[in-house]
């Protein structure tokens, strides 16, 4: 059990998970009682303690370590996120098959329950490692940073990490990745960079997925498109079929390129 | 539920701060929460009470400081109130802006025993 950051607390399951790690400098940003506030009772033993503390700062932290950790070794960390059911495992069952020879590779699958997807990664050959976040609906640094020490990613390989089927709260947990992918498919409708703006805009690379559907649907390409360049007009698309593997080469090319960027510590 | 993580690492703090600054109850928590941080307040006041039953934050109260999103309009060249991170400017309807505040979550003070 992990008594440092009590992470047992919670209902997050790694599988194989020994818990034997170092938790990054545990810092605490308190600044001591600060002085009598307008709103301090005046004869009780209350008193006000000023905090300042982000929220997401321990998250924060976390990934920081994982993100040094990954530039340290070469390894690229792509966050892949999505609705539910968008293709990523779909996508990186296929991308594993066409790119294991050029590349190590391995996964973080994060989902609720089931160690289902893990299991569809294994089939390829690759090292994957399932994450359950119980009611949780993100991985989060700390997570990550666990499933690293049990999965070891050798160095100058690329780790893809399925994030839970979420568009919302995944956008704010960093893990230290060094790119958000945002997978959607032209079944939910062109407007979701709209409705879901933040991780649009955290991503950096958006794969437009199941376009082998597009005769059978009214979904708006371009529209969609300009949508997401409104929420972030830096964000790449590419258009691809992760089932009949149409226009999956420009990923691949876009994995090597970054992957190259990333040896030379970019 | 994005609240009941958020309120959870509170909680996490909450309990590392009475380690570091020696008290044994919380009687209220201020909060900074910025209009384009992407927190629903209602779903985090339920969350809170949620999370800190049976700890050292038990039936405290939470206040929150609600803060403005802001940017900057390239075009009006002023800083510009928004509703919505990818809001256009409600001067002049560019959606050259540049957000300056509002993202903010933060934990502020606490009052304690
Ligand atoms: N037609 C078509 N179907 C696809 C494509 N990619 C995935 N699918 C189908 O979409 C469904 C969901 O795919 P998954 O790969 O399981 O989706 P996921 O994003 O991993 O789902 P979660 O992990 O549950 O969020 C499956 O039935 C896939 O066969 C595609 O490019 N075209
Ligand atoms: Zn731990
Ligand atoms: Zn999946
Ligand atoms: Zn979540
Ligand atoms: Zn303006």
């Amino acid at each position: 059990m992990c008594t440092v950051c009590g992470c047992s607390e919670g209902e997050t399951r790694i599988e194989g998970h020994q818990h034997a790690h170092q938790h990054p400098n545990e810092q605490t940003h308190d600044y001591g009682a600060g002085p009598a506030h307008a709103h301090a009772p005046g004869l009780s033993q209350a008193r006000m303690v000023q905090i300042e503390q982000d929220i997401l700062g321990k998250n924060n932290e976390y990934a920081a370590t994982n993100r040094r950790w990954f530039s340290e070794r070469g390894i690229l960390a792509l966050n892949l996120v999505s609705s539910p059911g968008s293709g990523k495992t779909t996508l990186l069952t296929r991308t594993i098959q066409d790119l294991k020879s050029d590349l190590g590779l391995s996964v973080i699958e994060g989902d609720q329950q089931t160690t289902n997807d893990a299991e569809r990664i294994r089939k390829t050959g690759v090292k994957a490692l399932q994450v359950n976040t119980g009611k949780g609906c993100h991985l989060d640094g700390h997570m990550v940073g666990h499933a690293l020490e049990t999965l070891a990613p050798e160095d100058n390989s690329v780790l893809f990490i399925e994030n839970v089927g979420n568009l919302v709260c995944p956008a704010a947990f960093d893990l230290g990745e060094a790119h958000k992918v945002v997978i959607l498919s032209v079944t939910e409708g062109e407007d979701k960079p709209l409705k879901y703006p933040d991780m649009f805009h955290a991503a950096d690379l958006m794969i437009l997925n199941k376009i082998d559907l597009l005769p059978y649907l009214a979904f708006d390409t371009d529209e969609c498109i300009n949508y997401a360049r409104r929420v972030n007009p830096g964000i790449k698309v590419l258009q691809v079929s992760a089932t009949t593997g149409e226009g999956i080469s420009s990923w691949y090319q876009w994995i090597k390129a970054t992957h190259q960027l990333a040896q030379i510590g970019g | 539920m994005h609240e009941m993580s958020l309120c959870e690492s509170v909680l996490k703090c909450l309990q590392e701060s009475a380690k570091a600054q020696n008290f044994k109850q919380v009687k209220t928590v201020w909060l900074e929460i910025g209009a384009l941080s992407g927190v629903e307040i209602e779903a985090m006041r339920f969350s809170f009470e949620v999370v800190v039953k049976d700890s050292l934050a038990d039936g405290a109260k939470l206040e929150i400081i609600e803060l403005p999103g802001q940017a900057w309009c390239m075009k009006c060249s002023e800083t510009v109130t928004i509703e919505q991170r990818f809001d256009a400017c409600p001067n002049c309807g560019s959606y050259q802006l540049q957000v300056t505040g509002g993202d903010e979550m933060k934990i502020k003070e606490l009052e304690v025993e």
